[in-house]
C-alpha cells in the first residue's frame, strides 16, 4: 500500500503539520493546568502568524518577526487575563472574543497595510525561517534507511520545530520538578489552599498565561514564516481547536500531548496525500480523515475508553474569601 | 452589596457596555486611516436607508434571532451552546430533504415540513453532546466545538458525494422545487410596496417573532421553563428540589438545537433556494453575541439580532463603498462578546459602587 520513500514522506509532514498544533497544545496545557480554560488559541495563533508575517516581510527579518508574532499572540493573552482573572468573567465567553477579534482584527490591519486582500507579501529566504541541515546528513544520506530518516525526517527543519520538540520535556521538568509547576498545577486544583499558602492565585494564573500567550506566539510565527511564506486569512484553519482535542487526548500531560499532536499531524498528512483510503472492507473519504481528530477526542471525552479529567478549579475565577 | 435597581442592571450597564465596543470600533476605523463618522453614515444608510438596505437587514436579523434563541434557551439551563453552527448546518440539511422529497403543492405546507425537517435535524446533531454532558459529565462547550467541525465534514461528504447532481461539479444540492419557494416580503400583500423584490427577507421573519414569543412564555410561563431556569441558577438546589439533571440538560439542549436548525428556513429555504458548503456563515456564532447582548431575554435578543442585521449590511455597504473590509463586523462582533459578556464586571463594579455611595448620601 505505501513504500518506504512515502511513509518517510508522510512522516516528514506529519512533524511539519504536527509541530503548530504541539505549540499551542503546550500553550493550552500550561492555562488549563493553572484553571483557565482557553478555547482563544486559535486567535492567538492567527494573531502571532499576522504580525509575524507583516514584520518579517517589512524588515526582511525572521527573528524580528518571531518577537512581533509572541507580542501580538501575548497582547490577546493579556485580554484574556483581564477578563478571565482580573474582572473574573466567563473564561469561555473571553476565549470565544478572542477568536472573533484575531480573525477580524487581522485581515483588516493587513488590509490597510499591504492592500493585498487580507494577505501579508511572500517573503523572500531571509524572512523565513529556514531548514538547519543537521551534522553528517549530507554524508549519511545515502545510506539505506537510516540515511533517509536522519535526512528527511529529523534534519532539515527550521528551528521552531527543534524548539517545539524541546518544549515537551521542558514543560514536564518544569510542571513536575520545580516548585513553580506544583504551585502552577495547584492552583489548577485548588486556588483556596494555594492562596492559604501566601501565594498569589492571580500572579501564578498570570505566569500561566503569558507562558501560553508566548507558545502561541511559537506556534503562529511557525505557521506563517516558516511553513508557509507569509500570512494567509484564517491561515490557522482550526488548528487551535485540534489543540484543544489534543490536549484532552493526552489528558493534560505534556508526553502524551506529543504522541496526540504527532498522531493528529499524521492524520492531516494522510488526509493531504490520499483522496480516499481503500481499507478492503470499506472506503474512508477524505471528510471522515478530516473529521477523525474531533470525532476521536469526543470519544475520549465520553470516557468510555480512559476517562479525560480536566483540572478541578479549570474555569472557575477565584475569589479571595474575605 | 446591595442590588443595582433593576433599569441599571438591564439598561444602564448593557449600553456603557455597548459604548465602549462602539468606541473601540471607532478608533480601529481610524486607525486603518478611515473615518468613522463617515463610515457610520455609510451603514445607516446603507442599511437602513431603503427598502432594499432593510430587507437585507431583515433577512440577517431573522438568522440571528434563530440562532440568539437557541444560545440563550441554554445559557438559561447553564448550558453554554457553541454548537449552533453545525446545528444550522445540520438543519439546513434537513430543510434539503424535505424541500426535495416531494414535489410540493404549496409553500405553507412545505414550509411546515421543512421547519419540523430543520428543527429534529438541529436538535438530532444537539443531541450526542446533550446527552454526554448530561450522563458523562462531557464538557459542553468543547464536545459542542468538536461537532461543529465534525457536522462540516459530514456535510461536505453527503454533497460532494451524495447530493450533488449528477454531471454539476458545484457542491451543492439540486434546486428545490417550485412549490418550495417561499413568499418574500415583497410578495406579501401591504408589504409589497415597502419591500423591493430583489431582497431576500421572507416569512420566515414571522416564524422568528413567533419563536421569540415561544420562548418567552416557555422560559417563564411553563413549570419546564421554572426548572431550567432553576437547573441554571443552581443545579444543587434543583436536584434537592426534585428536578431531574439529565431531563433539563437534554431538553434545553434539544430546544436549542432544534432553534438553531430553524434558522436554516431563512438562509437555505428562504434565500439560496438549494443547499450550499457553508451556508451558515458564522450565524451560529453571532448567536452568542446577540444573547449576551439581549441578556437572553427574548426581546432583548430580537433587539440584538436587528443591530447585528443593521452590522452585517451596513458593513456589507462599507465594503463596497470603502476601503474598509467586511471584517470589521467580526472586530465589533467581538468587541460587544468581550464587553458584554467576558469583562461584564469591569463596567458593573464601579456602577454597583456609585449606586452604593449615591444610596448612603441619599440617607
Amino acid at each position: 500500500m505505501m513504500d518506504f520513500p512515502t511513509l518517510i514522506q508522510i512522516l516528514d509532514s506529519t512533524v511539519r503539520l504536527g509541530v503548530p498544533l504541539l505549540l499551542a497544545c503546550l500553550a493550552g496545557l500550561y492555562s488549563e493546568r493553572a484553571g483557565v480554560f482557553d478555547i482563544g488559541l486559535e486567535g492567538k495563533m492567527l494573531m502571532a502568524a499576522f504580525f509575524s508575517g507583516a514584520i518579517a516581510a517589512v524588515t526582511g527579518s525572521a527573528w524580528l518577526g518571531l518577537l512581533a508574532g509572541i507580542a501580538g499572540s501575548m497582547s490577546l493573552a493579556v485580554v484574556h487575563g483581564l477578563a478571565a482573572i482580573t474582572f473574573r468573567g466567563n473564561q469561555l465567553i473571553s476565549g470565544v472574543a478572542v477568536n472573533f477579534l484575531a480573525s477580524g482584527f487581522t485581515v483588516l490591519i493587513a488590509q490597510s497595510w499591504f492592500h493585498e486582500g487580507g494577505r501579508t507579501p511572500a517573503l523572500m529566504s531571509g524572512g523565513r525561517f529556514g531548514p538547519i541541515i543537521l551534522p553528517g546528513a549530507e554524508a549519511l544520506r545515502e545510506v539505506p534507511v537510516l540515511g533517509p530518516i536522519y535526512y528527511e525526517l529529523l534534519s532539515g527543519h527550521s528551528i521552531l520545530v527543534y524548539v517545539a520538540f524541546a518544549c515537551v520535556p521542558l514543560t514536564w521538568w518544569v510542571l513536575f520538578r520545580t516548585r513553580f509547576g506544583l504551585r502552577l498545577r495547584a492552583v489548577g486544583e485548588n486556588p483556596a489552599a494555594v492562596d492559604t499558602a501566601g501565594v498569589s492565585v492571580v500572579r501564578l494564573r498570570y505566569s500561566a498565561i503569558a507562558i501560553a500567550g508566548l507558545l502561541c506566539g511559537l506556534a503562529g510565527t511557525y505557521l506563517a514564516i516558516s511553513l508557509s511564506a507569509g500570512f494567509g486569512k484564517e491561515m490557522t484553519g482550526g488548528r487551535g481547536f485540534i489543540a484543544l482535542a489534543a490536549l484532552i487526548f493526552a489528558k493534560w500531560r505534556p508526553v502524551p500531548a506529543l504522541g496526540a499532536t504527532m498522531l493528529f499531524g499524521f492524520l492531516e498528512a494522510i488526509a493531504n496525500r490520499y483522496q480516499n483510503i481503500d481499507l478492503g472492507i470499506v472506503v474512508l473519504p477524505v471528510q471522515f480523515m478530516q473529521a477523525l481528530p474531533y470525532i476521536l477526542t469526543v470519544i475520549i471525552l465520553a470516557g468510555f475508553v480512559g476517562k479525560a479529567i480536566p483540572p478541578r478549579a479549570g474555569g472557575e475565577p477565584y475569589v479571595k474569601e474575605r | 452589596m446591595e442590588k443595582l435597581p433593576r433599569w441599571a442592571d438591564l439598561i444602564l450597564i448593557p449600553a456603557i457596555n455597548l459604548l465602549i465596543a462602539f468606541a473601540i470600533s471607532a478608533l480601529v476605523i481610524l486607525a486603518i486611516g478611515e473615518d468613522p463618522v463617515n463610515a457610520i453614515r455609510l451603514m445607516v444608510s446603507g442599511a437602513l436607508g431603503s427598502a432594499y438596505g432593510w430587507g437585507y437587514t431583515l433577512y440577517y436579523a431573522t438568522n440571528f434571532i434563530f440562532t440568539g434563541l437557541a444560545v440563550a434557551v441554554a445559557f438559561h439551563a447553564s448550558q453554554f451552546n457553541i454548537g449552533g453552527e453545525g446545528q444550522a448546518t445540520l438543519g439546513g440539511l434537513g430543510v434539503a430533504l424535505v424541500c426535495l422529497a416531494l414535489p410540493w403543492p404549496h409553500w405553507t405546507l412545505a414550509l411546515l415540513a421543512a421547519s419540523l425537517g430543520a428543527a429534529l435535524f438541529g436538535a438530532a446533531w444537539a443531541a450526542i453532546p446533550a446527552w454526554l454532558q448530561a450522563k458523562r459529565g462531557s464538557h459542553i462547550v468543547i464536545t459542542t466545538i468538536m461537532f461543529n467541525f465534525i457536522g462540516a465534514s459530514l456535510l461536505n461528504y453527503i454533497l460532494v458525494n451524495i447530493m450533488r447532481p449528477v454531471g454539476s461539479m458545484d457542491p451543492a444540492t439540486a434546486r428545490f422545487p417550485a412549490g418550495a419557494k417561499l413568499p418574500s416580503l415583497h410578495d406579501i400583500p401591504g408589504l409589497g410596496l415597502i419591500f423591493g423584490k430583489s431582497t431576500p427577507a421572507n416569512v420566515t421573519l414571522f416564524i422568528a417573532l413567533a419563536a421569540c414569543v415561544a420562548v418567552w412564555a416557555l422560559i417563564w410561563h411553563t413549570r419546564l421553563g421554572y426548572q431550567i431556569r432553576a437547573f441554571g441558577k443552581s443545579e444543587a438546589a434543583a436536584r434537592y428540589a426534585g428536578i431531574n439533571p439529565v431531563k433539563i440538560i437534554m431538553v434545553a439542549m434539544l430546544i436549542s438545537g432544534a432553534l438553531s436548525g430553524m434558522m436554516a428556513i431563512n438562509n437555505v429555504m428562504g434565500e439560496s433556494e438549494r443547499l450550499v458548503l457553508n451556508a451558515v456563515e458564522g450565524a451560529g456564532f453571532i448567536g452568542i453575541a446577540v444573547a449576551l447582548m439581549g441578556r437572553n431575554h427574548p426581546f432583548g435578543v430580537f433587539l440584538a439580532a436587528i443591530l447585528f442585521g443593521f452590522l452585517y449590511q451596513g458593513g456589507a455597504e462599507l465594503a463596497l463603498e470603502t476601503a474598509i473590509p467586511r471584517e470589521l463586523i467580526t472586530v465589533i462582533q467581538a468587541l460587544v462578546i468581550l464587553f458584554t459578556g467576558a469583562l461584564d464586571n469591569m463596567v458593573r463594579r464601579p456602577v454597583e459602587r456609585a449606586f452604593l455611595r449615591a444610596g448612603k448620601e441619599a440617607q
